[in-house]
């Protein structure tokens, strides 16, 4: 089997915050975005990483781009650690890993044409190429994610939402990275336009042999792009493994819940489907609860679930669960 | 009589670019307790002709046509008849909870102006009657938290208690505009099992406003799908996702990943969301249609009765539509 282009191994963010109206000598408090996280990417593979918001899976997505250092455990990119990279290796990097944010409008520096925003990371990392190359190299992926070559010296302002986002795949692929990591991208899309956006990704990725971490709230776009799925919680994994298997078979409590609270455009089987609503509110990562972060809000929630966070289990053999007590729900049972 | 009936409803915004029509003779209309969707993407207008009932479009809109609430012409009163008709009569909810609350203002005292204003009751009362109505959108502890302000509650709590807001003066028209779009799933499911609550309790009619089809299929009696500030499809909900008769309809259904389906490319609408300042003289959905016809872009196709509760505004027949649809 191929090393994997990516291993997070125990991987936590802390960020320091400082308390309301405190005393200058008063200790910061630990914000706790993402704890003890492992996960491996293979090379050519998608995985999903699913969640509500607070998370922390657009904190594991910085991580592993190297914008927010990790305060515990190790990154590696292709078998090198993250924190101890000499420059070039860094600069190797990020060459490799690019990423495509949520809001396309947002990302784009809105007085530079969009040929100069494609090209700018090619200028960046490949300072010689002639000009002409880098024209090149901007008209063929500009051609690729479907944007028409007499469009290069428009500005950002002038495009629609899904164009703003071709735009800025276009940018993040200009470079032929390997890793692809992917923040909400179709978020801010509408219905029609997210799904040419979809389409487009997975064409590419396929094209390129592309990685890909793709992070969205849509569990139903997460599964349709992604080989793997990570559902988290409070900066933990509570359940890793196929798309498929996790999403027609979950096993942990909180991707039963989540799963049933994704509401199916279809009136005949939404009537017949049992829905539990999950209650209350995701707690305060200041002070994240003991043992199972989940155990607040858990149906399943036993005594024992306070003293020790469960460990993941190997469920099958591609699946790890985060729960002593995960059995197989159906809670989409095919009609 | 319908409680609410809306017809030839064109909301017109002037520009320093012309008028740009929002909205283009919507007909629609609503029976006592009854719930209505208004599905469409951006640009449809759905949320203009929420703001249009309200009397709430931005100062350079202007409204014509007939909004009939109980017989009375609502664009042809004065914002001060309209104030009475609304909060009283027909409730609002909006998308973002957090700027359509006072940051400034305490919950209680937010929650008592609405009782006091509309029902003249004392402060003491108003406020006991707002902490009844947050029991009843089931935020726990209300009598203490009632003193709250907005910023120290979730968003989902903060979304309950707009929608106790527009609750209490018990009115008889919920407007919910994309209510759970800011809102993560799981609150998401609890809004809506709580909204269709309330719609129980209360006997309120609602018309929510989305683009999401997966809560539509869920709530609501009837679908009306818009394009371009136009009717595309009208009619009971069930049948509409079963057998959707406008290829508009039918294309964004398909568009949607399932959770409870394999697929593995997705089937697109092509092109981009219309141009409201330059759309076409016939079909606003023409230029992205699969199936359009030479005469599409020219000529407009009325809103004709498909059967007796059902109306679609397509030149295709459902026949040729799927026909034609079935491949490509």
């Amino acid at each position: 089997m191929a090393d994997p282009i990516l291993s997070i191994r125990d991987v936590s963010v802390t960020f320091d915050v400082r308390p309301q109206g405190a005393w200058p000598w008063t200790p910061s408090l630990k914000l706790h975005a993402v704890s003890k996280l492992s996960v491996d990417l293979m090379p050519g593979e998608t995985l999903g990483l699913v969640g509500e918001s607070g998370s922390g899976k657009s904190t594991l997505a910085r991580a592993v781009i190297g914008t927010i250092p990790q305060s515990g455990g190790q990154i590696l990119y292709e078998g090198r650690d993250l924190a101890q990279m000499t420059p070039q290796e860094t600069r190797r990097h990020r060459r490799d890993v690019q990423m495509v944010f949520q809001d396309p409008l947002a990302a784009l520096n809105p007085r530079m044409t969009v040929g100069d925003i494609i090209a700018e990371p090619l200028i960046t990392h490949e300072p010689r190429t002639p000009r002409q190359e880098v024209k090149s190299r901007v008209a063929e992926i500009m051609d690729k994610v479907g944007l028409l070559p007499n469009l290069i010296n428009r500005y950002p302002h002038e495009f629609s939402g899904g164009q703003c986002q071709r735009i800025g795949i276009a940018r993040a692929l200009i470079l032929k990275p390997k890793l692809l990591v992917c923040d909400e991208p179709v978020s801010a899309l509408d219905v029609s336009v997210q799904a040419q956006v979809v389409n487009l990704l997975r064409e590419l990725q396929a094209e390129m042999g592309l990685s890909m971490i793709f992070i969205a709230h849509d569990l139903s776009v997460v599964k349709h792009i992604s080989d793997r799925i990570m559902v988290m919680y409070l900066g933990c994994p509570m359940e890793v493994g196929p798309a498929r298997a996790v999403t027609a078979t979950p096993r942990h409590p909180y991707t039963q819940a989540l799963i049933a609270s994704v509401p199916i455009p279809d009136p005949v089987r939404e009537a017949a489907r049992y829905r539990p609503v999950l209650e209350g509110d995701l707690p305060s990562p200041l002070s994240p609860p003991s043992g199972c972060v989940f155990r607040t809000r858990c149906p399943k929630a036993q005594p024992s679930c306070a003293q020790a966070r469960p460990a993941m289990e190997a469920a099958d053999p591609d699946r790890l669960v985060a729960c002593p007590f995960q059995e197989v729900e159906e809670v989409l049972a095919e009609a | 009589m319908a409680l609410l009936d809306v017809s030839d409803l064109t909301v017109t915004f002037r520009t320093n670019d012309g008028p740009v029509n929002a909205v283009n003779g919507l007909d629609f209309t609503l029976a006592e307790k009854e719930s209505l969707a208004i599905v469409g993407e951006s640009g449809s207008g759905k949320s203009q002709t929420a703001f249009a009932i309200m009397g709430l479009l931005a100062r350079n809109g202007a409204a014509t046509g007939r909004v009939a609430f109980d017989g009375t012409d609502l664009l042809s009163l004065s914002p001060r008849q309209l104030n009475t008709v609304r909060s009283n009569q027909i409730g609002m909810i909006f998308q973002d909870p957090m700027t359509s609350l006072n940051p400034y203002i305490r919950v209680s005292d937010q929650m008592a102006e609405v009782l006091q204003l509309h029902k003249g009751l004392s402060k003491t009362d108003a406020i006991t009657r707002a902490v009844q109505m947050l029991d009843a959108v089931r935020i726990p502890d209300a009598r203490a938290r009632v003193s709250m302000y907005p910023h120290e509650f979730s968003g989902g709590m903060r979304q309950r208690i707009m929608i106790a807001m527009a609750l209490l003066c018990r009115p008889r028209l919920l407007i919910a505009d994309e209510p759970t779009t800011a809102l993560d799933v799981t609150v998401q499911a609890q809004i809506m099992t709580l909204l269709g609550e309330i719609r129980e309790d209360f006997d309120t009619a609602v018309i929510l406003i989305t683009h999401d089809l997966g809560i539509v299929a869920d709530f609501c009696d009837r679908t009306l799908v818009l394009y371009g500030g136009q009717t595309m499809e009208e009619g009971p909900t069930a049948p509409i996702f079963a057998d959707p008769s406008h290829p508009y309809t039918a294309g964004l259904l398909r568009a949607v990943p399932r959770l409870d389906r394999e697929a593995e490319v997705l089937r697109t609408i092509s092109g981009e969301p219309p141009d409201m300042s330059n759309l076409p003289a016939g079909c606003p959905f023409s230029p992205r249609c699969e199936i359009a016809r030479d005469h599409c872009p020219t000529v407009k196709p009325g809103l004709a009765p498909m059967t007796d509760s059902r109306h679609r505004a397509c030149h295709a027949t459902p026949a040729e539509m799927h026909e034609e649809m079935r491949d490509g």
